[in-house]
């Protein structure tokens, strides 16, 4: 071991670690930044045509995590024994330089203000009897105003592409008329309409919907962001989800942040950096820094460090202050301690739609951010009063390019056979002729749903892997199915000659083996009362002050959008009070 | 591009079919996926003859021959399959693969110790023994009809193939062989591009510039592979 010293360790090389990083050397501070997985730039792995192969990349798992060395194990229930993800399915953290965020689609959302005080709104407007038994329900002590200049701040780094609606108060464009006011335009005008996209448009507002284009952190045009880094017009090559975007279109760490970060000789990247814990001094107040292992020689290297971010992958946080000693591990039995409590997910379900045999949807054309979508069920912005449920879901038309192997091993959907006889012509008719319309919804928390240390798996260095207890609930099953029943009115309008709804079923157990979504959340999550939060409204720890937790494991719920522009706002709005309050004078920035 | 075959096979190979091109282009691993033969027929690397044959069957019972084409063997599924079971996927080392190994409920996934390469190997010869004491004949010397009424039991999944649910079987054959037919030829199926025109797929064009909305005209350009082979 050799102890070496600087002024922080972020850990984690994808988007809320290149963010801190970028932040903290400009604020002049030495950072090392640990990167277990390999080193990637876009110009020598990500080039065409060898990364746009689907069977190396999204089948193969080319940027995903290696589960061999690690992984994590899964119950539904807490009587159940937990049994090992072996293999990558219903979700697909990544790994190496860039993270998730280099292999991720680009749908560039801010958030619904109402989620952000949920339990508050809920309260005021149903009681709080409204809320079921067993659910957390929590605000996450932050507010939109607060927020806004910062998700600002993160379009303009990843070059997204919109249509405001409002600016400043004022009705500038034909937007999300349910999107919070904005402080400025989107970087780049939206990104054109698919087919698909623009039949759900026509049917969704002729039946009293309010469409809108997606925001995409794909660039509908070309770009330089205000680090200097340059993006290419997309070209709708459909590799986004999955893939390292060779156009240079999609946003990640590697294009839009680790340029500009690489040249600052006070930043450092190692990969192949395992870190094993956080090192807590004698008295378990402050951090000293961390253990990695140096997966090239196989050597532990202890980095000391006066500040110590965490910002890898939702669950790898939790992990990471589970095996370090970093508050107290949540006990779901005596409803105490915070790390581990409130994980959550999201409901996912997709429904399909077969258009006459003259209209070709071409579904390998597509943008992974790209797409239209309503708000109408989404959040607060419907009445739950009647429904008796909590929370709701974006619904869009998201053609994000279809490739073939995906689309032929998942079936030709509705009721047609996925193998032998009358499988091809079934096969043909969906993927030339059909579309598919997801609802991306929330997922509440709930008190038996957490995350801790398995008892019996360990990792390829010894350690316990994490365990997940989780399992889809009552009322966020009632909201899908409610949701997924307001697409059949579009799919009939855009004369559809037949259809299949996606929904999830009365009493439908987490299925592992089948891809939902990465878009896990929570286990450290922020909040005003330590009793039920593992960080601070600045994503400090309230246990160790000189540790930051930085990802979707701040969210106390799953909420419909998709993570990333939260995670990128909290992220900037965790660094600017870090640079302009806590580096002044180093300790809890809110007392407990 | 309208090359006469051998001339085309050459190009193939000069581009990005050899071996040296990967191992440079730091793909050493999936090196030993590509063919470094062109000559017919394939010898399989991995499977006995006898697991070969089964797989010929059972890849054309799976995506069978019809009017819209040929069936998964003549579009080289096995052939895919065989050299899939040299690549890191085909030894297990994408999954996590440390005991204890436990069956537990079917939504927690698989929880087998055996990586694709022993699951075939098992699997293979419980299904020839299963077909022989049904009919007296290893499953490639069934009917056609018969071999499918036996994959739709395999299928069902009430039965274990040795140490295998035969579902799972069924299910990892099922998804290799459409991941054959569906694949760049790069890995050794979906000859002639075949599968991709089934599917009306443009293989690596990948720029849609001009085709973000035609109003559901169909895509008019045929696939090309990463290699460059056209159809």
């Amino acid at each position: 071991m050799c102890a070496k010293k600087v002024d922080a360790v972020v850990i984690g090389a994808g988007w809320a670690g290149s963010i801190l990083a970028k932040e903290l050397t400009e604020a002049g501070l030495s950072v090392v930044m640990l990167e277990r997985g390999d080193e990637r730039a876009t110009a020598v792995e990500g080039d065409y045509p060898t990364s746009i192969d689907e069977l190396r990349g999204a089948i193969r798992h080319r940027l995903f995590q290696n589960m061999s060395k690690s992984t994590v194990t899964i119950r539904n229930t807490l009587d159940q024994e937990a049994l090992p993800y072996r293999r990558l399915a219903a979700f697909l953290p990544g790994e190496g330089v860039g993270g998730a965020g280099l292999h991720w689609s680009g749908v560039h959302f801010r958030v619904a203000p109402d989620d952000l005080a949920l339990r508050t709104n809920v309260v005021a407007r149903y009681g709080k009897s409204f809320i079921p038994e067993g659910m957390n329900l929590q605000d996450y002590g932050v507010t939109y105003e607060e927020l806004e200049p910062f998700f600002d701040k993160a379009e303009k780094v990843f070059g997204t592409s919109g249509e405001p609606y409002t600016i400043n108060g004022k009705v500038v464009g034909k937007g999300n008329r349910f999107a919070p006011d904005r402080s400025d335009a989107f970087p780049l005008p939206a990104m054109g309409d698919v087919y698909s996209a623009s039949l759900f448009r026509t049917a969704a507002a002729s039946v009293g919907y309010h469409p809108y284009a997606l925001p995409a952190a794909n660039a509908s045009a070309q770009y330089t962001n205000p680090y200097g880094a340059q993006m290419g017009p997309c070209n709708f090559c459909g590799y986004c989800s999955g893939y390292d975007c060779y156009m240079y279109s999609k946003a990640s760490p590697n294009v839009n942040i680790l340029p500009a970060l690489r040249q600052d000789s006070k930043f450092t990247l190692i990969t192949k950096a395992h870190v094993l814990k956080v090192n807590l001094d004698a008295d378990r107040k402050k951090a000293t820094g961390v253990t990695y292992l140096d997966l090239r020689t196989q050597k532990q290297v202890e980095l000391d460090a006066d500040l110590v971010i965490i910002s890898a992958f939702q669950f790898h946080n939790v992990h990471l202050m589970l095996l370090s000693g970093i508050g107290q591990p949540y006990d779901p039995k005596q409803n105490t301690g915070t790390v581990g409590r409130n994980f959550v997910y999201q409901t996912i379900t997709t429904s399909r739609a077969w258009l006459s045999p003259k209209q070709y949807t071409n579904l390998f054309v597509g943008a992974g951010g790209a797409g239209v979508a309503i708000d109408d069920f989404n959040s607060m912005n419907f009445d739950h009063g009647p429904l008796g449920f909590v929370g709701g879901s974006p619904v869009w038309v998201n053609q994000a390019g279809v490739k073939p192997i995906a689309a032929a091993v998942g079936g030709p959907g509705g009721k047609a056979p996925t193998w032998g006889e009358g499988y091809k012509d079934a096969m043909v008719d969906t993927y030339r002729h059909s579309l598919t319309i997801d609802a991306h919804g929330s997922n509440m928390a709930y008190r038996d749903v957490y995350l801790d240390l398995d008892p019996t798996y360990t990792n390829a260095y010894g350690q316990p892997l994490l365990r997940m207890t989780f399992n889809w609930k009552e009322n966020d099953i009632r909201m899908n199915q409610y949701v997924v029943g307001k697409i059949e009115p579009v799919i009939k309008a855009m004369g559809a000659t037949r259809y299949s709804l996606g929904m999830l079923k009365d009493g439908e157990v987490f299925d592992t083996r089948r891809y939902q979504t990465t878009h896990l959340g929570g286990g450290a999550v922020m909040g005003t009362d330590p009793k039920t939060s593992c960080v601070n409204r600045y994503l400090q720890s309230w246990d160790i002050s000189n540790v930051f937790v930085i990802g979707a494991s701040a969210f106390p719920q799953g909420m419909g959008y998709n993570p990333t522009g939260m995670v990128a706002a909290l992220a900037y709005w965790a660094a600017y009070h870090i640079r302009t309050t806590y580096l002044k004078n180093p300790g809890p920035m809110v007392q407990a | 591009m309208k090359l006469p075959s051998s001339t085309r096979r050459n190009f193939t190979a000069g581009l990005l079919g050899s071996t040296s091109f990967w191992i440079y282009g730091g793909h050493k691993v999936w090196a030993d996926a590509l063919q470094s033969e062109s000559s017919r027929p394939y010898q399989p690397q991995y499977f006995t003859s006898e697991e070969w044959r089964f797989l010929n069957a059972a890849c054309a019972r799976i995506f069978p021959a019809d009017a819209h084409g040929p069936d998964g063997a003549v579009l080289g599924a096995p052939e895919f399959i065989d050299r899939q079971m040299n690549t890191p996927y085909g030894h297990g080392e994408l999954w996590y693969m440390s005991g204890p190994f436990r069956s537990g409920a079917p939504n927690l996934g698989y929880q087998l110790s055996l990586p694709p390469r022993d699951l075939y190997r098992q699997s293979i010869e419980a299904a020839n023994a299963y077909a022989r004491q049904l009919k007296g004949q290893r499953f490639d010397e069934l009917e056609p009809s018969d071999q499918i009424a036996l994959l739709k039991t395999f299928e069902q999944g009430k039965m274990m193939l040795g140490a295998v649910p035969a579902h799972t079987f069924f299910e990892q054959l099922r998804q290799n062989t459409l991941e054959g037919v569906f694949s760049d030829p790069l890995y050794g199926g979906n000859k002639g591009l075949a599968g991709w025109m089934l599917l009306g797929f443009p293989g690596a064009r990948a720029d849609f510039m001009d085709w973000v909305n035609q109003k559901g005209a169909p895509y008019p350009f045929g696939p090309v592979s990463i290699s460059g082979e056209t159809a």
